[in-house]
């Protein structure tokens, strides 16, 4: 399982007053304990910063990758913030959007295939969001083969089925875990990936919530995961789960985490 | 004056069924129409309203007492005479322009609606000409708009831009919201209020309009 540590987010009061001064000591911190607790990507947004965007994210991802040796998940929907990042990145970024919407696809294209990078497409399409499983794996392969016919590697490629919340719609769960498994199961070496708490909006007990659905996702096959690997409950479940799927060859991981203390029930 | 107390438990707790049946032994025993619906329904969705935004209840039990409402002004509507339904007021809502996003604003025109207001929703994806058009047709007393995410936020200052240009800035009230909308930023763009939920913009609302 690929993971893709989230915290550093200015929707997060904390990182939005330490970006706004540019407290680099801060962001390091809050870097290098995410790859400690075993992020593989460290994900960047500066959405809150509007028009400052693009330059609160080249900060970032010069204060991040001073810290850590990681690549980063490049997280806006700006093509201005996106280009500004990526010229300042060492190594291949994640791209974190592309999607079908309007103008979307189109000036982010140049983009993603400028440099070695991979890509989070969004199964959002021209008009709506999507309701049913049917909806997503549409745009999930209409996005795939976009990108391939202009080169993109398939592999690079990872599809967000796009998590609703269950408390509007309790067939959003379902909607979402078909479509990961449908999506694996089509396009073999592609990869998947989603962020947990949309799913739990405006339910109590969202963390309860976030990670039982990150169990049945990876059961339908998901490749990558954006979350807090900070969080010990969610990664305990995350190892505890792939144990269960026989990924962890002699329950090494497992037991190794509860031997460093890092399994919590 | 009639009580209206067992439909009122049974919007509350989202009991479709047993909402439609105390709706309908109210019509059977010929209580006033308008009762039913201010006292009945809307006062107890106000009460709903309430509860979420202090957090007593959650999403599902806000939809879930709206379809109970909905499902028995639907038994009333026949019986509705001329100035049996007096609105608290007009609203437009919209997600801007370049923004798909609507569980948010579907919620918000839900809550409005069971407070007694009126509400014209033009879905996702709205221009400012068509804010701007749909505002000289209805003639509404507030515009709503939501966006999600912090590139769709601008439309909201050129949608507030394109109601200044059409002379219709000062004929309505402009309330945004949205996750990353703030009310620094509804300050600056010079909307007229902010709400950060379902519960909280229906009071807000009341407020602009100086209704109860």
């Amino acid at each position: 399982m690929i993971i893709v540590g989230e915290m550093i987010n200015t929707s997060r009061r904390s990182v939005e007053a330490s970006v706004g001064r540019r407290d680099a000591a801060f962001i390091a911190r809050l870097a290098r304990r995410q790859a400690e607790a075993g992020a593989h990507y460290i994900d960047v947004n500066a959405g809150t910063f509007l028009e400052q965007e693009a330059d609160c994210l080249r900060w970032l991802v010069e204060t991040v990758q001073g810290e850590v040796g990681l690549p980063l998940s490049l997280d806006s929907p700006s093509p201005e913030a996106l280009s500004a990042a990526m010229e300042l990145h060492q190594g291949e970024p994640l791209i974190n959007s592309i999607s079908l919407e309007e103008g979307r696809f189109d000036s982010l294209l140049p983009l993603v295939t400028s440099q070695p990078c991979s890509v989070v497409a969004l199964c959002m399409a021209e008009n709506a969001m999507p309701t049913t499983t049917e909806d997503r794996v549409g745009t999930a392969a209409r996005l795939i083969k976009k990108l391939t016919a202009a080169g993109f590697p398939l592999e690079k490629i990872f599809v967000d089925p796009l998590v609703q919340p269950v408390s509007v719609d309790t067939g959003m769960g379902s909607a979402a875990l078909e479509a990961i498994g449908t999506i694996m199961r089509s396009f073999p070496g592609v990869n998947t990936i989603c962020g947990l708490s949309n799913v739990s909006f405006g339910l109590p007990q969202r963390r309860l919530v976030n990670r039982s659905f990150l169990a049945l996702c990876m059961d339908h096959g998901l490749s990558a995961v954006i979350l807090d690997p900070t969080d010990q409950k969610t990664m305990s479940t995350l190892l505890a789960v792939e144990m269960l799927l026989g990924r962890d060859e002699y329950c090494g991981n497992f037991i190794d985490a509860y031997q460093s203390g890092r399994i919590v029930g | 004056m009639s009580d209206f107390e067992s439909l009122s438990e049974a919007v509350m707790r989202g009991d479709i069924k047993g909402a439609v049946a105390e709706t309908r032994k109210h019509l059977d025993a010929g209580i006033n129409v308008s009762e039913i619906l201010n006292l009945g329904l809307i006062g107890t969705m106000n009460e709903v309203g309430e509860r979420f935004s202090r957090g007593l209840i959650y999403v599902p039990q806000m939809l879930r007492s709206a379809k109970a409402m909905q499902e028995s002004i639907k038994l009333l509507q026949p019986y509705f005479k001329e100035g049996d339904v007096t609105t608290k007021g007009k609203v437009l809502m919209g997600t801007v322009r370049g923004d798909l996003h609507d569980i948010g604003k579907n919620l918000v025109s839900m809550m409005l609606e069971g407070a007694g207001f009126t509400v014209t929703d033009l879905g996702v994806n709205v221009s400012p000409d068509t804010f701007v058009q749909k505002t000289q047709e209805i003639e509404p007393d507030i515009v709503g708009m939501s966006a999600l995410l912090s590139t769709t936020m601008p439309a909201m200052p050129e949608t507030i831009e394109a109601l200044k240009n059409a002379g219709l800035r000062d004929k309505v009230k402009v309330m945004i919201g949205g996750a990353p909308v703030t009310e620094r930023y509804a300050q600056k763009i010079e909307a007229d209020s902010y709400a950060s939920d379902a519960g909280s913009a229906v009071a807000r609302a009341k407020q602009l309009l100086g209704v109860s």
